[in-house]
């Protein structure tokens, strides 16, 4: 299928993008694998796409401090074996591995897969769940989101119409789990579930759950009141709204949760 | 319209396109390079599959204004005149194509696979190739493809 | 030594691999228009208006709508015993029957254009009730014909008799979905036309019948069948669903109405909307014995569900009710079919077309009852196989099976698999208490093949070089004709493969032809030019005679060299380029050019398949770890060819098993119209599978070969569906649906649960 039509700019620098997306239904182009697809079905129809991925100095992984900095046009496939979250974040890693196939992990990028904020995305909920800070640029200069008021609702990010997300600061944390149940190895998370340990606290995060990926507090705070896995997981449901679809039903879904997320503490 | 200007199989190209234009589209109808087959409309099949900037990438989910710039390597450039690419001459001997649409994408993502990983194991194989869809062979012989391939040090 | 039996690389592939296949969407056709259908978004309602102005404003854009067509509907054939009034007009006009029927037709200079005008065409839809299931058809409450009176496109069976079980102590039934699937061939349809300065329509369609598409469209469009060319170039995949449908004969329309060049390649999305579908079929079966195992008496009904316009999948019921009783020697069998129309996706043969339905019911059936009287389902069924020595065998639904080895394959299986150890290993895990359970399933088929006993055409001409071309009127999308069909004709005439060319897919440079389908193009394509290849080798005796002075009867070929001599003396010979260079000086060139048609009954290929399942209890995942498969199709020509439809027939099976469905939501809206709702399993949800060769040659042709292409399909889907079930036994559980996915497994568990 073909796109309707639209314009194109390419942003030489992070500030002409903001400049650029003052265009009426401007949007920003990244990798295009979210953006592609839907421009192609006519889901989307944008008027102008600004094109921001030849910003390379937005690609790139370094330790600051105690959090690690994540340039926003990273692709899966370099998340995927960057030696720096190999040692201090290696769960981004493993998540970057397991997303869409190898040709998606080539062009896809990290901050495109975030701003879209799609409820089944992995990494959405992965930033959920470590309490990820996302750094914004718009016309008001930079801004740093928390993940936690960055997903708004479905495909629906605390982004401004002519903000670009440039950054993403995820805390060193070791192991943790991320565990997804796909009919196929291609197919988006039916459900997945984020698991890891967070200034010794324990933090669930769920994939396509909700309108918006979710952190299961109830699950939570049982693991801080000393529950056991499978008592905790029973919890995994609690305030969440997952969505029927051609997938799976939302009891399926519900389900799910309940064994991944048990699984995932046994495993932690 | 926008100006773009990138190579493809070592060939400078350049052109006007629409900012809608797709890759595929834009190598199959002003470059005439039938070889990369469109099967879907949602980046699952992999049909359209090429090499760019030496890597795979699903050229219907890539605008050719994204290209511009870029090193584009089709099915057409594989071949060193009359002696087939090892991967291509993998398939042949394993019979790992059938209908053949689906197989310019399986090789472009197989030559990608094994720049990466030159002696992969079956289980990764398959994994690599789960973004190419065939419904000819159940994938039995281009897995022993690949496998050859990697064996000759494709 | 024959070149038949031998592994030989497919002579078609470099042109696949190199990127150069003649699809039709690569074909370069001067001049041409784009054609984009506008389509129902609704699966039933009445038209009441299509606006075209705004769409037809835009430059070089015009719109057809079903008013303008003047070509008559296309209706199904009158051998598919179809209820009258049920059929499909090109256009709708006043009512829409499913979502992505046509309501106008957009030609433009180029294929973007096209999609931008398709948008402004504004077509008013009246909401009517939509039926979309065949049971809720069968009430007859919504009639998609009013006019027609009922729902019910096609019967099949006699009334029930009501003393089919007396005798039998144990009687067990069961029900489900033999789901409805895509045939999802990777290359998308295409159709491409133009008229001649003659005025002869060229057309070029993505088929597997292009000399009957040919009949259909000259009939359709009023022409001589002279004046109409169809070509069939590299088709991308058929798996029986590539037929003539409207869109390719409004594109020949369009070419003789605006004398233009025309062509239209469908996108996905549309083909998931608009090729015809298969399965679709409620099999509802009940088996009765006795408890020492013996089986005496098995009904089959069939509710079939066939779309919105009655097509192939209507009559297809007949062949699941014709080989119900499959490889058993069960004395009464009683079948009954209904054909019902639905607001959806038309129905047509996909890769088994009606017969994977009879055997995953039977095999279901069988472990049912196994699993009553407690026996093993291998002993099951080896003690009520039809013996290896009652062939040819007349079943008790009237099909006359050719030949067969059952309990050879399920030795050989068994074998093959080690099943002594899969069962101890699959206690081990039970014993253990281990959350993924291990299943064991068997699926045994035999299947017919060519199975209405059709005629097809092969000419075999010998070329000045002294080479060979083989005409035939089979079709290859795949099959790789281009090498088994010139192996047959080579290893006759003694020429290397490579020297013959094989021609298809053009009806002018091939005379008839019945094309491929329903796994018959061997068994009578293939015979038909090795016949033709046996006449012209008589032929060439006949000019070596005359050129070495000596009688026609004592020439003899030496196929090892290709050459002609007298018996009992190698020397002087001919060989056959000799003869064609004399031949060409003598204008008797031609003498060497001979076609035959070679009719034949159906055979029927069988086998039977183990698979071997992991399933989570927890989540309901399943994955197929091994599987094992025994197909016997008689002679083979290629085995590296055949292995390769075998493996593709297995995965479609699998895909049936565990992972395709086709779904529409509740208001008849498509929900599996991308390869991202629709589950087409790729290379990760696949082992490698073990084939096992075994070879009963039938002797219902020369060669002894049956069909192929669609056997492992038959025997795949339900071994693993009796696999997953077999792992959930000690659950509870008896029946899972199909496809067994995880959803439907964890169904299953919660049903099963005391």
């Amino acid at each position: 299928m073909i796109p309707a039509p639209f314009e194109y700019a390419r942003a030489d620098s992070v500030g002409h993008a903001v400049e650029l997306l003052g265009a009426e239904d401007a949007k920003v182009l990244a990798g295009g694998h979210s953006l592609i697809p839907l421009l192609r079905l006519r889901f989307a129809r944008p008027s102008l796409l600004v094109d921001i991925g030849r910003l390379d100095d937005l690609r790139y992984v370094r330790e600051d401090g105690d959090r690690i900095a994540i340039g926003a046009l990273t692709r899966h496939a370099d998340l995927a074996h960057d030696p720096v979250l190999a040692k201090r974040c290696p769960l981004v890693a493993d998540v970057a591995e397991g997303i869409g196939d190898p040709q998606v992990r080539h062009r896809g990028t990290i901050g495109g897969s975030v701003a879209h904020a799609d409820p089944a995305s992995d990494f959405a909920t992965l930033m959920l769940t470590l309490d990820a800070e996302l750094v914004a640029h718009g016309p008001d200069g930079e801004r740093t989101i928390p993940a936690d008021e960055f997903f708004v609702g479905p495909f629906e990010s605390a982004l401004g119409p002519r903000e670009v997300l440039t950054e993403l600061r995820v805390p060193a944390v070791g192991g943790g789990v991320y565990l997804k149940h796909v009919r196929r190895a291609q197919d988006w998370a039916l459900v997945g579930v984020a698991a890891v340990r967070v200034d010794g606290g324990t933090h669930v995060g769920l994939t396509s759950m909700g309108p918006t990926p979710l952190r299961a507090s109830a699950v939570e705070q049982a693991v801080a009141d000393g529950a056991s896995p499978a008592d905790a997981a029973a919890r995994a449901g609690e305030g969440a709204d997952p969505p029927g679809d051609v997938q799976g039903s939302a009891a399926y879904r519900t389900h799910l949760a309940e064994v991944l997320v048990r699984r995932a503490l046994e495993q932690l | 319209m926008t100006r773009i200007a990138l190579d493809v199989n070592g060939r400078r190209h350049e052109a006007e396109v629409e900012p809608r234009s797709l890759l595929v589209y834009f190598l199959r109808d002003e470059l005439g390079l039938k070889g990369t087959n469109v099967g879907c409309d949602t980046s699952s099949c992999g049909a359209c599959t090429v090499l760019l900037d030496g890597e795979s990438a699903k050229s219907c989910t890539v605008l050719a204004v994204q290209a511009d710039g870029c090193e584009v390597t089709t099915i057409e450039g594989l071949a060193d005149g009359e002696r087939l690419h090892p991967v291509q001459q993998a398939f042949h001997e394993q019979h790992g194509l059938q209908c053949g649409y689906c197989t310019p994408g399986f090789v472009m993502a197989t030559v990608s696979l094994l720049k990466e990983n030159p002696s992969p194991s079956e289980a990764e194989i398959r994994h690599a190739l789960e973004g190419n869809l065939c419904r000819c062979t159940g994938y039995h012989n281009i897995v022993r493809a690949v496998e050859a391939a990697a064996r000759a040090g494709a | 030594m024959s070149i038949l039996g031998n592994r030989v690389r497919r002579v078609e592939d470099p042109r696949f691999l190199r990127g150069e296949a003649r699809y039709l969407e690569n074909i370069p056709l001067e001049g041409a228009l784009a054609v984009t259908f506008v389509r129902s978004p609704l699966a039933h309602a009445r038209v009441t208006g299509v606006d075209t102005s705004a769409a037809a404003a835009l430059p070089g854009v015009q719109v057809f709508t079903g008013a303008d067509v003047d070509a008559p509907p296309l209706g199904p054939p009158p051998q598919w015993h179809v209820t009258e009034g049920m059929v499909r007009p090109l256009v709708a006009t006043d009512v829409v029957r499913f979502v992505g029927e046509i309501v106008a037709v957009v030609v433009s200079q180029d294929r973007a254009s096209g999609a931008d005008a398709a948008e402004l065409v504004m077509v008013d839809y009246d909401p009517l009730p939509a039926v979309l299931s065949a049971e809720e058809s069968l009430t007859d409450e919504v009639l998609l014909f009013p006019e027609v009176g009922t729902n019910v496109a096609g019967r099949s069976g006699k009334e029930h008799d009501e003393s089919l079980f007396d005798g039998c102590d144990t009687v067990v039934s069961g029900m489900f979905w033999s789901q409805r699937m895509a045939a999802a061939p990777m290359e998308p349809r295409s159709s491409a036309a133009t008229v001649d300065a003659d005025g002869r329509l060229l057309y070029w369609g993505t088929t597997q019948t292009p000399h009957t598409d040919k009949m259909i469209l000259s009939g359709m469009l009023g022409l001589d069948p002279g004046q109409v060319r169809v070509v069939s170039p590299d088709v991308g995949g058929g798996f029986g669903a590539k037929m003539l449908e409207a869109e390719g004969v409004l594109v020949a329309w369009l070419a003789r109405k605006l004398g233009r060049p025309v062509r239209w390649t469908e996108t996905r999305s549309e083909n998931m909307l608009n090729l015809p579908q298969g399965r679709a079929q409620r099999l509802e079966f009940t088996l009765g014995g006795t408890r020492d195992g013996t089986l005496l008496a098995y009904r089959l009904n069939v509710l079939a569900d066939v779309g919105a316009y009655p097509w192939l999948g209507t009559a297809l019921p007949n062949f699941t009710a014709l080989m119900a009783p499959e490889v058993y020697a069960i004395p009464k069998v009683e079948t009954q079919t209904a054909s019902l129309l639905t607001n959806t996706t038309t129905t047509t043969s996909i890769r088994g077309a009606g017969r994977p339905e009879a055997a995953q019911a039977m095999e279901r059936a069988i472990d049912t009852f196994a699993a009553e009287i407690g026996m093993d389902p291998a002993e099951v069924r080896r003690k009520n196989f039809i013996p290896k020595d009652a062939f040819p065998y007349q079943t008790a639904t009237g099909a006359t099976y050719d030949s067969g080895d059952y309990e050879g394959a399920l030795d050989l299986v068994l074998r093959s698999a080690g099943y002594d150890e899969l069962r101890a290993e699959q206690r081990r895990r039970r014993e253990a208490g281990d959350p993924v359970e291990l299943g064991i399933g068997l699926g045994a088929y035999v299947e017919i093949s060519n199975p209405v006993g059709e005629t097809e055409f092969g000419e075999v001409e010998i070329t000045e070089d002294g080479g060979a071309i083989l005409r035939t009127g089979s079709f290859s999308h795949g099959q790789g004709h281009e090498t088994t069909f010139a192996m047959i004709a080579a290893e006759r005439l003694g020429l290397p493969v490579e020297r013959v060319t094989v021609v298809k897919g053009d009806t002018d440079q091939v005379p008839k032809g019945t094309g491929t389908f329903g796994s018959k193009s061997t068994q009578i394509g293939g015979v038909a030019g090795g016949l033709a290849a046996e006449a012209v080798v008589e032929r060439a005796k006949e000019l070596v005679a005359d050129y070495l002075e000596a009688s026609a009867a004592d020439v003899v070929l030496d196929a090892g060299r290709g050459a002609f001599h007298v018996a009992g003396t190698s020397e002087p010979s001919l060989a056959w380029a000799d003869i064609a260079s004399r031949a060409l000086e003598d204008g008797r060139l031609g003498e060497l050019r001979v076609s035959h048609e070679f009719q034949a009954p159906p055979t029927f290929p069988f086998g039977i398949h183990l698979a071997v399942v992991d399933v989570d209890t927890e989540t309901g995942k399943v994955v197929l770890t091994r599987h094992v498969a025994v197909d016997d199709a008689g002679t083979l020509i290629n085995p590296l060819v055949a292995d390769g439809q075998v493996h593709g027939g297995i995965a479609f099976g699998v895909g049936q098993a565990l992972f395709e469905e086709i779904v529409y939501g509740e208001d008849g809206n498509p929900m599996t119209n991308t390869f991202v709702g629709y589950a087409f399993p790729s290379a990760a949800e696949f082992p490698s599978f073990e084939r096992v060769e075994m070879v009963t040659p039938t002797p219902a042709n020369p060669i002894g070969v049956k069909g192929l292409g669609e056997s492992g399909t038959v025997g795949s889907t339900p071994a693993v569906h009796n696999a997953v079930v077999d792992a959930l036994l000690p659950h509870g559980v008896r029946h899972v649906d199909l496809p067994c996915n995880g959803e439907n497994v964890w169904k299953a568990l919660q049903e099963a649960k005391p």
